[in-house]
């Protein structure tokens, strides 16, 4: 049992409480601190990536209770894969937010650290109750950074924020509470091998459950008709916030593929694949919802905020067919749309810091400074996002409607996510032309000559670059990402290691076996 | 017992639904309170209701209550109560920063009788037409 699994909590847990303690009044150490906690979490994410790729699974007993008995913290391929993912672009948000956002408010970095704290103890925990308690300590730093900088607006959008969330941590307890009542066991692995032996007559009790915790995940993933308070919240906060809530919504979608394969996965008798059924149509829906709404928004931060919702529904299609190839699709298209949603948040607020009072609502106005640079930058996120080629976005669509082509409900998944493709190439064509293009036939105020005139920060682009630089890393390494995939989906479709590792029914020298997988896939992965 | 229960945690999540759904922010939160005592009192229940039984696995006994939902009620009393100190507080800000106790952060409006915001401006200073989607209407 290694110490390094439980690194990723402990470490920002730990930096925060100094921060808030020891250096609340020196912003230099408060920001070295914050780095050096976020760079540590990456290094040893990337250490438990490969520790992950060799096909094992490896369990750390908190306090040495042996599971079920005890909280599991579990490391498999696609937690690693999170664990990296979070520490990776809460890094590159980080070195935006010291440009002079983390002072706007109090606290930044400590909540920083907790929301890194809640994200990281969300992928690692193999407990369904202690997810719902990574999820509280998330949600809750969460509402301290939306509201970091404050304003009306965002204390309004706040509110809802809030209240969305705390009623479904209410029914996320509600779920629990069921399925504890008829299984007895709240560790996942345990679950997996309890829900197949649940009497018919609690079946009832049980899916009820089960479809109460989709709800909840659904709330957090904004799959429509929950989606409502995700567009106020993501354009009314801080740009380096909405670019790390880009992460938040994948919380659900993690929670919805790990709950959802492990606990109601094949083996689960009469209650295999609960959520397929529900998932499929209202993810479909939000596909729909969020693209219409990007060609319905009036600036900048509303268009990306629904093309993330859309995203999200491209991302949960995929997940809901509950097929492996389908599946690898998904996991592909999510560290896509993570990456890239983060690099349009920050994108929007440094093109409305150039175009002045107005800011990026889309109405024509001079040409922003630096219009060059920050059309190229644009052009490139956009072309990202709405899956056109060469970007990554395009490879993850091509995956997802691949993978889907078995599933029987092809035809609607791929009539809908082409069609709405095309919504939002026209959303983004058109608010860049706006932007960028139309702005010449104003041509110069006194205001944007000013604009002009002044110099801007370099780090703040630098970091949009990396971001858009990683999908285009994620497109020449799609070969090894997506074989990583396969194997992490291999996992996810086979948990007979997972539940035998978690549970310490056989010797750790059953992991192995997984690596020699029917489908072959090779188990040595270097991402 | 099961039914005495039973209903009154139906009840409970029937009261907090129904203030949920309020138009101010002081009935939401007191909601969320409810609900929040409902789903505590099932997670109870769901250990099964027993009295005069000790709450700990031992050879000898041959019936106990399980003392697991225990814990968990715990865990989720303390989370709920946190949350609460932490709504309040920012209904309190957003009532003081916004200038209303309406959950959409304005009066709704009702064209027969003129009404007036704090500051005496027909509408918040703050709110410019066409917020966004659906943010023009106050």
């Amino acid at each position: 049992m290694s110490h390094w699994l439980i690194v990723p909590v402990v470490l920002p847990a730990l930096v925060a409480g100094v921060i808030v303690l020891a250096l609340r009044f020196d912003k230099l150490l408060q920001r070295i601190a914050s780095i050096a906690s976020t760079t540590a979490c990456l290094a040893v994410g990337i250490g438990l990536l490969v520790q992950a790729a060799q096909g094992s699974v490896d369990v750390y007993e908190l306090g040495d209770w042996p599971a079920p008995f005890g909280i599991v913290f579990v490391l498999d391929r696609l937690s690693a894969l999170m664990v990296v993912l979070t520490s990776a672009l809460a890094l590159l948000v980080l070195l935006y937010a010291i440009d002079g956002w983390d002072q706007r408010g109090r606290h930044f970095h400590a909540l920083f650290q907790f929301q890194l704290m809640g994200l990281n103890g969300a992928f690692l925990t193999g407990d369904l109750f202690n997810l719902f308690v990574w999820f509280e300590v998330l949600l809750l730093a969460s509402y301290g950074l939306m509201l970091h900088g404050s304003g009306a607006e965002r204390l309004k959008a706040g509110t809802h924020y809030v209240i969305v969330n705390l009623t479904g941590s209410t029914l996320f307890l509600v779920g629990v509470a069921f399925i504890y009542g008829v299984t007895g066991t709240l560790n996942m692995a345990d679950l997996a091998v309890k829900i197949p032996q649940v009497p018919p007559a609690d079946q009832a009790v049980l899916k009820t459950g089960g479809i109460i915790l989709l709800l909840v995940f659904g709330i957090k993933a904004a799959l429509v008709p929950l989606h409502f308070w995700l567009p106020a919240t993501y354009s009314a906060t801080s740009p380096p916030v909405a670019a790390l809530f880009a992460i938040m919504t994948k919380v659900g979608g993690y929670a919805i593929i790990r709950v959802y394969t492990l606990a109601f996965g094949a083996d689960a008798g009469d209650a295999a694949w609960l959520a397929g059924p529900w998932l499929l149509p209202l993810a479909l829906l939000t596909i729909v919802i969020g693209m219409v709404g990007a060609l319905a928004a009036r600036s900048l931060r509303w268009l990306v905020a629904f093309a993330v919702l859309g995203s999200m529904g491209n991302l949960l299609v995929a997940v809901a067919v509950f097929a492996e190839r389908a599946m690898a699709g998904a996991l592909y298209y999510l560290l896509h749309s993570t990456l890239i949603a983060a690099a349009l948040f920050l994108l929007a607020e440094l093109v409305a810091e150039r175009r002045g009072r107005d800011g990026d609502s889309l109405t024509l106005q001079p040409l922003p400074a630096q219009s060059d640079l920050m059309s190229g930058l644009f052009f490139l996120a956009a072309i990202a996002m709405s899956g056109l080629p060469p970007l990554s976005g395009f490879i993850g669509k091509l995956l997802i409607l691949d993978g889907v082509r078995d599933s029987g409900a092809a035809g609607p998944i791929w009539a809908t996510i082409l069609v709405t493709s095309l919504l939002l190439i026209v959303a983004f064509a058109r608010a860049g032309s706006l932007i960028f293009w139309k702005g010449r036939v104003v041509g110069a105020t006194r205001e944007s000559e000013e604009l002009a005139g002044r110099s801007y920060p370099a780090l703040p682009i630098v970091v949009v670059a990396a971001l858009i630089a990683s999908t285009a890393l994620l497109t020449a390494f799609a070969g090894p990402v997506t074989t990583y995939l396969d194997a992490a989906t291999d996992q996810l479709f086979r948990p007979t290691a997972y539940i035998a590792t978690v549970l310490g029914t056989e010797e750790p020298a059953a992991a192995p076996t997984l690596a020699a997988s029917p489908e072959g896939s090779p188990p040595e992965i270097v991402p | 017992m099961e039914l005495l229960v039973a209903s009154a945690i139906g009840l409970l999540f029937a009261a907090g639904t129904y203030l949920l759904l309020r138009g101010r922010t002081f009935p939401v939160v007191i909601g969320l309170t409810l609900l929040a005592y409902g789903v505590n009192a099932l997670i109870f229940a769901m250990g099964r209701l027993h009295t005069d039984r000790p709450p700990v696995l031992s050879l000898e006994l041959e019936s106990y209550a399980d003392p697991l939902p225990q814990a968990l009620v715990l865990t989720a009393i303390v989370i709920a109560f946190g949350m609460t100190a932490f709504v309040v507080v920012l209904i309190l800000r957003s009532f003081l920063e916004v200038g209303s106790d309406h959950v959409d952060g304005s009066e709704p409006h009702d064209p027969a009788t003129p009404h007036h915001y704090p500051d005496g401006s027909a509408r918040p200073a703050d709110r410019p037409e066409g917020v966004g989607i659906g943010g023009g209407r106050s």
